[in-house]
């Protein structure tokens, strides 16, 4: 084998591969060969690193210095002064907010610092189309170790006893489910992977499938010889190409490796894997409906019992887990069920990915210990709100989830905690937001959203959400009622009650959480016709403070409608009657001379 | 045979029955919207919903499609089931407003207001019809299309269906379109007309001239009281 000096990790993820990392690593290859260290410095494209928000992203091993922000431009000084000099370039290294200095080494970025990588262990380590660099760290050992020396009793007893819970969202202990599917007689039994994660702001298991295929795949052969499957699934969207290719690839290599289709490893035993493409609804993440898109039905969930651990796919039992999920089970059967007891509180055991978005410093993919608090999340890796806005709520759980307020900061991020504020672990997805953000807008977000993506079978979502998105849309456009709120909390609680599936059954939490911590902005709406945060355009109108205009003429660029006024060293104004209240003045202002203020033209009745 | 408890009574169901089968067996009511016994259920109208459970952890289920299990513990008309119940007709009514099987329904469990602006959109997607024509009918002409709120029913690309032998068994089935609520205040969303009913042939006759003594069923002589 060929031995490097250095070996450049271009992460490849699909946040760095839009801002061109593919470009970057193209240019890095050619400049390398005319520099001619091609045979010293190999450039590998990796999964997902995690730090988006400083896309794209080289990190340089083995002396672990991280570059981001990276453009073409950059690649000639940074392989001369690297890569020849031994010159690390400060220039193009991070610099944390509030600070002067760079921090050369990706380990003492705060970003990575108070991460705990277990499902995320190979991130920006390996190249996920290359077997041999998953197997190279302990890749497939656990698989060997699970078909070679343990039992199906001893799998399922060590992945009880290691306390692991569903990461799909609603927190299911796994030993369970798959000790209900071991035990039922008929057979061919099925696996199934959900990978369609359909959350707004989401994109933790396209990044697992995305930096880490293998890991899945393992995870699932343990799961088949626990339960005794012969066939898998791994559901993936169609919306997540990338995904889809490295799986693809990942599947193609374990089959050559004699990793994954007949005999595995000279065990004797058979297990196969398929990929199905899922068309893109929200309702296929519930697992009855996704098996009925698996048969090629309409995603549309059932009556459960019988749980699918019973009848599943096509009428046989089936265990269907989270893509997170079968990532953590080659680790715990690798290190043992102890270790993995150790991380994380009571209930909740081991780590969670979560999807870091919104109105945050560092957008990103985190790994932390279950029991951490919003606070060390959001402030401490998160790197807290950009230009030193104000911290308001935190979205949880995509959109059946909740928003939770300042003073919840503190709440230890576990199932139990989340659910009993009212938001819910759900895949994964954290969406920050400042004083900016009006919260009757982002429940009205929500629940179009749903609206859109609930199946339509129960009257109670279906209705329920349409009559919820109509009375939210008309406090936004100022003819709300005062009568509006009780309605609104007791069409949520029916939905939550009556409603069928998982989806319909959290739908009232995006309004009954915005109503418990921010009830005073949907009364200001009401009453005032006034929108706190100058969102809600029917409520606001801009105008042109004359004591901070130097008239730039900036904002009348941007303006698209042409309906701000004034030249040059002028005071501008802007004509309501043009006005679309797109905000975009706002946005092209450097002195802060725009203020979206309340309209005291609008007076519904 | 399986045994649970029912409001408090102790119950025997065959294998295989669901809930509401068992409660109807025991001549205990509970309202159905898109359950007929000639189809499979469905669990869409959520008018059949029970509680079950003990304690704090209850939650609400479709009877119809909730199996009868051992050790079940249900109450059929709880508070929480009612609010759910009443609220659901509420729902379909704005949907439907002329739908007699619905009006009947609000005037009978004391639904007296709808809070929300009607849709007239004739059709509350119970899927009786299209369970109907794939069922009894075997043929498959109408389907469920879309999700959400484009959900629809309808033929295939919504072009006429060479399968559709134009039997007219989903029009017979529809609990909104076979039944024109014809009340005093048809035109408006609620009717409640059966909540105060008034037959009006009482004016002329000494004995109700209802087909089948199925008063009011026709919707003619029904008259708010004054």
């Amino acid at each position: 084998m060929k031995h490097y000096r250095a070996h450049l990790l271009v992460c490849a993820g699909t946040g760095c591969v839009s801002c061109g990392s593919f470009k970057i690593k193209e240019a890095l290859e050619k400049e390398i060969k005319k520099r001619k260290l091609q045979d010293e410095v190999q450039v590998v494209a990796t999964g997902c690193n995690g730090f988006c928000e400083r896309g794209p992203i080289v990190l340089v091993q083995p002396d672990g210095i991280f570059y981001q922000l990276l453009t073409v431009e950059d690649v000639p000084l940074l392989v001369e002064e690297h890569l020849l000099k031994g010159r690390p370039v400060k220039k193009l290294m991070y610099v944390p907010p509030d600070e002067k200095q760079p921090v050369p080494k990706m380990k003492d970025i705060e970003f990575f610092k108070h991460q705990r990588l277990i499902v995320l262990r190979n991130r920006g380590r390996i190249d996920p189309e290359k077997i041999e660099e998953y197997i190279a760290f302990d890749g497939y050992e656990a698989m060997g170790k699970a078909l070679a020396e343990m039992t199906p009793e001893t799998i399922i007893a060590e992945i009880s006893a290691s306390g692991l819970r569903g990461r799909g969202g609603a927190g299911f202990p796994t030993g369970r489910k798959w000790a209900a599917c071991a035990k039922e007689k008929r057979t061919p039994k099925y696996l199934i992977c959900n990978g369609d994660e359909g959350d707004p702001g989401a994109f933790m298991d396209r990044s697992v499938l995305e930096a880490d295929p293998h890991a899945v795949l393992e995870g699932m052969v343990i799961g088949a010889k626990a339960i005794g499957a012969v066939k898998g699934f791994i559901y993936i969207r169609h919306e997540y190409p990338l995904a889809l290719k490295r799986v693809e690839i990942a599947i193609a290599q374990a089959r050559d490796n004699g990793l994954l289709g007949e005999d595995i490893l000279g065990a004797g035993f058979n297990f196969d894997l398929e990929i199905v493409e899922g068309a893109g609804a929200f309702v296929s993440g519930e697992e009855t409906a996704l098996i009925a898109s698996v048969e090629g039905k309409i995603a549309m969930p059932r009556q459960r019992p019988p749980f699918p651990a019973q009848k599943g796919l096509w009428g046989l039992p089936t265990v269907i887990n989270n893509v997170e999920t079968w990532a953590t089970v080659p680790n715990i059967i690798r290190r043992g069920a102890d270790w993995f007891q150790g991380l994380g509180t009571e209930s909740s055991k081991g780590t969670k990915i979560f999807s870091l978005v919104g109105k945050i410093n560092n957008t990103g993919l985190v790994e932390v210990p279950m029991g951490i608090t919003l606070r060390d999340v959001v402030f401490g890796i998160g790197g807290g709100i950009p230009k030193g806005r104000e911290f308001k709520a935190v979205q949880i759980g995509g959109p059946s989830g909740g928003c939770l307020p300042a003073k919840l900061l503190d709440l230890p991020i576990d199932y139990e905690s989340l659910t009993a504020a009212g938001a819910m672990m759900g895949s994964g997805g954290m969406i920050v937001m400042d004083d900016k953000t009006c919260m009757v807008d982002i429940a009205k977000y929500f629940l179009n959203f749903l609206q859109d993506e609930s199946c339509g079978k129960c009257v109670s979502c279906r209705e329920g959400t349409q009559r919820m998105w109509e009375i939210v849309r008309d406090i936004t456009e100022g003819k709300g009622k005062e009568s509006d709120l009780p309605l609104l909390e007791e069409l949520a609680q029916v939905c939550k009650d009556a409603s069928l599936c998982g989806l319909g059954q959290t739908a009232g939490n995006p309004i009954l959480s915005t109503l418990q911590y921010f009830r005073h902005e949907f009364e200001a709406h009401i009453l005032d016709k006034r929108c706190p945060a100058g969102v809600c355009t029917k409520l606001i109108r801009y105008v042109v403070l004359s004591e901070k205009c130097t008239g730039c003429l900036s904002c009348k660029k941007a303006c698209p409608t042409e309906a701000i006024t004034g030249s040059l060293k002028e005071v501008h104004s802007i004509i309501q009657t043009k006005c679309i209240k797109c905000g975009a003045c706002q946005e092209a202002c450097r002195f802060e001379a725009i203020e979206s203020q309340r309209d005291e033209a609008i007076q519904v009745i | 045979m399986i045994t649970f408890r029912m409001n408090g009574l102790d119950v025997k169901a065959e294998e295989g029955w669901s809930v509401l089968e068992t409660a109807k067996f025991y001549g205990l009511e509970i309202p159905t919207l898109c359950f007929n016994e000639g189809l499979t259920p469905h669990g869409g109208c959520r008018l059949c919903l029970v509680e079950i459970g003990e304690g704090l952890k209850t939650k609400l289920v479709s009877s119809c499609t909730y199996p009868a299990e051992e050790g079940l513990v249900v109450r059929t008309d709880s508070k929480r089931v009612w609010a759910a119940r009443r609220m659901m007709i509420e729902l379909m009514l704005a949907m439907a407003p002329g739908s007699k099987v619905l009006q009947d329904m609000a005037s009978r469990f004391g639904v007296t207001q709808v809070r929300f602006t009607s849709r007239n959109k004739e059709c509350v997607l119970c899927g009786l019809c299209v369970r109907m024509c794939a069922e009894q009918m075997d043929a498959k002409a109408i389907g469920f299309q879309k999700r959400g709120l484009n959900r629809k029913i309808s033929t295939p690309f919504d072009m006429r269906s060479e399968e559709c032998r134009l039997c007219g068994a989903c029009m017979y089935i529809c609990p909104v379109c076979q039944l024109r609520c014809q009340g005093p205040n048809a035109e408006g969303v609620l009717c409640n007309g059966c909540l105060t009913m008034d037959p009006s042939c009482l004016d002329h006759y000494d004995d109700l001239q209802c087909w089948m003594y199925d008063a009011g069923r026709c919707g003619t002589c029904v008259r708010e009281k004054t």
